[in-house]
């Protein structure tokens, strides 16, 4: 088990994970870079968080590298959703008044992420009272992001805090559009891990292993390569990747 | 290998093995009444691998055979050939966008291209406000003033703007509901390639052109470039025979592939609709076809273009154009038949567009509400569908329905055109007859909630009391294109998609009616 990333801790894995012990747990939801689309999944952890008592959003930046799938991973609480989790339901369409590109109607949207589910849904994405979730990682079913193209749906999830997805599948609006922005990382996994996995288990994703790591439990899963939109994300976004294949020319500023 | 799966029926279906792809399907399915719901997961796959090139002494004779989408592709990225699965440059001829995309787009457009850079072309960008229009919503109307801005900057061709809110007549440049506008404006053509900020922009597909929904920074993208990244997608194809029963129209046809395939049947895949049928229908009912194609996951829905297109755009655009069809030998994933003479008129139930089940099935359904309008069902044919209803049956709706036509011209035409049979009278006229609500003013409406104010927006569950304290959920019958929970405001909402018809027929008894009761 190569541990190419620093945050691979075995006093993680060796404090209380059940239940019980939920708020002594130190839940980090994953280390994040302020969001901006010409920076996308870059988080690199290259030191140990400090160990804490609330859900912290580390501001800290980490040494960005060219290539950065392979050292790259996020932990934190995961949140679980079912299939068809259509894009009125991550962001109803009454907020769409709000512009992504706006930074603080950015931070509106996060703090609306996933306000769509029905009420079956006991636990909720957001805690009332606040603006960020202290869940990281989402789990999906099928077909996560159907419905709409509105690009404020993986706007919302990373505003929110959300640093990567893993589903079954996706529909295909909502993959490209988040692959665009960076603002999560759209993983495929293998087996309905959405079956598997219960909302507030902490878990591990290690990009280079495609591996996903439930820690509560203490299940592993590999999980499909990124495929196509390797390049793009690797370059930082579709406009990183058009200007370093010479598509548009570099920004002059 | 490829040679052999060619020399087989004109129509080939693609064995998994000849391309590489991850993605396959199971053996051609025909129409079935029973459709699992969920399908296997393998069909799904996000991204398929790089193709291998194919060398010239495999493929033969047929090296050049492609789908109406492969040429379009091909065309676009100026490329000979090309298969599905191949990622490519694509030159986009309309990038369209509205109000709710629009200021994302153009404020990433900004950020990458600069605070002084200037669109691609001024003539090729088409901005239509038409989400929320008709509200008191201080960040919605700030959005149309956002893209009225840009357009003045970028001395943008095509805006067609609004700024009396309190009657749209007063707007001569407002169209309303964007896909139907890009279609009356003339802006889809055969052969082209049409990008816009909303998930139905593959409406403009029924034109023979390659339409499909994009997000803000993919469209601040093309703003400032002109073209776009795009992978070629693999075409299934639908093959639709038969007359079409007088109780039927092109939302049942829809709604039965949807209930046939899913929710992610077509995910990543371009759906080709051909057939006698498809050759019949209007160039409205094609625009109804094509609309939810996004609801299977499709990412373009296509009809070949003819005469219908041709007749249909001869007063509508000078620009040249240039249809494209597949090849005889195109290769297709797979192929679903059906013979429309024997559909039944159908609903989705809620809360998935693949919960189809036949209306007569449903007749036990107590209904709220009707609502007639959006991309889907707002057009001047659905309309005129909806007044045949109330002119058979001659009586008043028995539940608040809503019209809202999709345009101004829908609304003109809905005040205007006399429906056939009527002596005369016009939709507008049945309507009221009827006890409708009065049509209004045109824009996408409640079809997917909005800010509060929105006219017909789905806003309270309704409790009764009995015995016991009873809550009834608000059920509405609805010719949009999504009832996923929330759709329409209320998160508890029942939605059930169905076709203009019946639509009317259920506002005429109070539950979910097979039009037949009135259309026979």
């Amino acid at each position: 088990m190569a541990a190419s990333s620093a945050l691979s801790n075995p006093t993680f894995t060796s404090s209380p994970t059940r239940h019980h012990h939920h708020h002594s747990l130190c839940p980090l939801s994953s280390i994040k870079l302020p969001n901006s689309s010409k920076q996308p999944f870059k988080p690199l952890i290259s030191h140990p968080p400090p160990p804490c008592h609330q859900p912290q959003r580390a501001t800290a930046t980490a040494t960005p590298t060219t290539s950065t799938s392979s050292t790259t991973s996020f932990h934190g609480l995961c949140y679980v959703v079912g299939d068809n989790i259509d894009t009125d339901q991550i962001i109803p369409a009454e907020y769409l008044t709000l512009v992504p590109s706006k930074p603080d109607e950015y931070k509106k949207l996060g703090s609306y992420a996933l306000i769509g589910l029905p009420s079956s849904h006991q636990t909720r994405f957001i805690d009332p009272g606040e603006s960020t979730s202290k869940y990281s990682i989402l789990i999906a079913g099928d077909n996560f992001g159907c419905g709409s193209s509105r690009e404020h749906a993986p706007v919302a999830l990373g505003a929110a805090g959300v640093a990567a997805v893993v589903a079954e599948s996706y529909a295909r609006i909502f993959f490209r559009n988040s692959v665009a922005t960076g603002e999560v990382y759209p993983l495929e996994s293998e087996v309905r891990v959405c079956e598997e996995c219960k909302t507030g288990d902490v878990v591990t994703i290690e990009l280079g292993e495609s591996r996903l790591v439930n820690h509560t439990t203490g299940k592993e899963y590999v999980m499909k390569p990124i495929g196509d939109a390797g390049p793009v994300i690797e370059a930082g976004g579709i406009f990183a990747y058009a200007r370093k294949t010479g598509m548009i020319p570099l920004q002059s500023s | 290998m490829a040679s052999s799966a060619i020399a087989s029926n004109s129509t080939s279906f693609i064995n998994q093995k000849d391309v590489g792809l991850s993605a396959f399907s199971s053996q051609p399915s025909f129409l079935i009444q029973n459709s699992r719901r969920r399908i296997s997961k393998k069909i799904v796959s996000v991204m398929a691998p790089q193709q291998s090139e194919r060398k010239p002494s495999t493929t033969g004779s047929v090296k050049n055979a492609m789908t109406m989408t492969e040429k379009i592709f091909a065309r676009a990225s100026e490329k000979p050939q090309l298969s599905p699965g191949e990622n490519v440059w694509v030159n986009v001829d309309i990038l369209m966008t509205h109000d709710v995309c629009g200021p994302g787009s153009i404020g990433i457009f900004k950020r990458e291209f600069g605070q002084n850079a200037k669109v691609w072309d001024r003539e090729k960008i088409v901005i239509i406000p038409d989400h929320y229009i008709f509200t008191t919503d201080e960040r919605a109307n700030r959005n149309v003033d956002i893209l009225r801005d840009f357009c003045n900057e970028q001395n943008i061709k095509y805006f067609y703007d609004i700024k009396d809110l309190g009657n749209f007549k007063a707007n001569p440049d407002y169209k309303g509901v964007c896909h139907v506008a890009l279609a009356q404006e003339g802006h889809c053509r055969p052969g082209e390639v049409l990008l816009g900020t909303d998930s139905h922009t593959c409406t403009a597909g029924a034109f023979g052109q390659f339409a499909t929904g994009i997000g803000n920074t993919d469209a601040g993208f093309v703003l400032g470039a002109g073209k776009l990244l795009l992978k070629v997608p693999p075409t299934l194809r639908f093959v639709m025979d038969g007359e079409m029963p007088n109780y039927l129209l092109a939302k049942d046809l829809i709604l039965q592939i949807i209930g046939e395939i899913s929710v992610s049947g077509a995910t990543y895949k371009s759906m080709e609709f051909v057939g006698s049928t498809v050759e019949s229908l209007t160039m409205e009912e094609r625009m109804t076809l094509c609309n939810m194609v996004v609801e299977a996951g499709g990412k373009n829905g296509i009809v070949p273009a003819d005469s219908t297109t041709h007749k249909y755009l001869a007063d509508k655009t000078s620009l040249p154009y240039e249809p494209v069809y597949s090849d005889d030998r195109a290769r297709f994933l797979s192929e679903y038949r059906f013979d429309v003479s024997k559909l039944e008129p159908l609903v989705a139930k809620p809360h998935s567009p693949d919960n189809r089940a036949l209306a007569r099935e449903c007749k036990d359904v107590k209904i709220d509400r009707v609502y007639i309008g959006s991309c889907t069902g707002g057009k001047t044919e659905d309309f005129l569908a909806a007044a045949e209803v109330f002119l058979a049956s001659g009586k008043k709706v028995k539940v608040p329905t809503f019209l809202v036509p999709a345009t101004q011209k829908v609304w003109m035409d809905v005040y205007s055109l006399p429906v056939p049979g009527s002596g005369g009278k016009t939709c507008s006229q049945i309507f009221e007859e009827a006890g409708c609500d009065t049509p209004a003013s045109p824009s996408c409406g409640a079809c997917l909630g909005g800010p509060k104010d929105t006219y017909a927006r789905m806003n309270e569950a309704q409790a009764s009391f009995d015995v016991y304290i009873v809550f009834f959920l608000l059920v509405c019958v609805s010719t949009t294109n999504r009832n996923f929970p929330g759709r329409m405001g209320h998160k508890e909402g029942q939605i059930y998609l169905a076709s203009p018809y019946t639509a009317a027929a259920s506002a005429l008894t109070g539950f979910v009616t097979d039009p037949r009761e009135f259309l026979q």
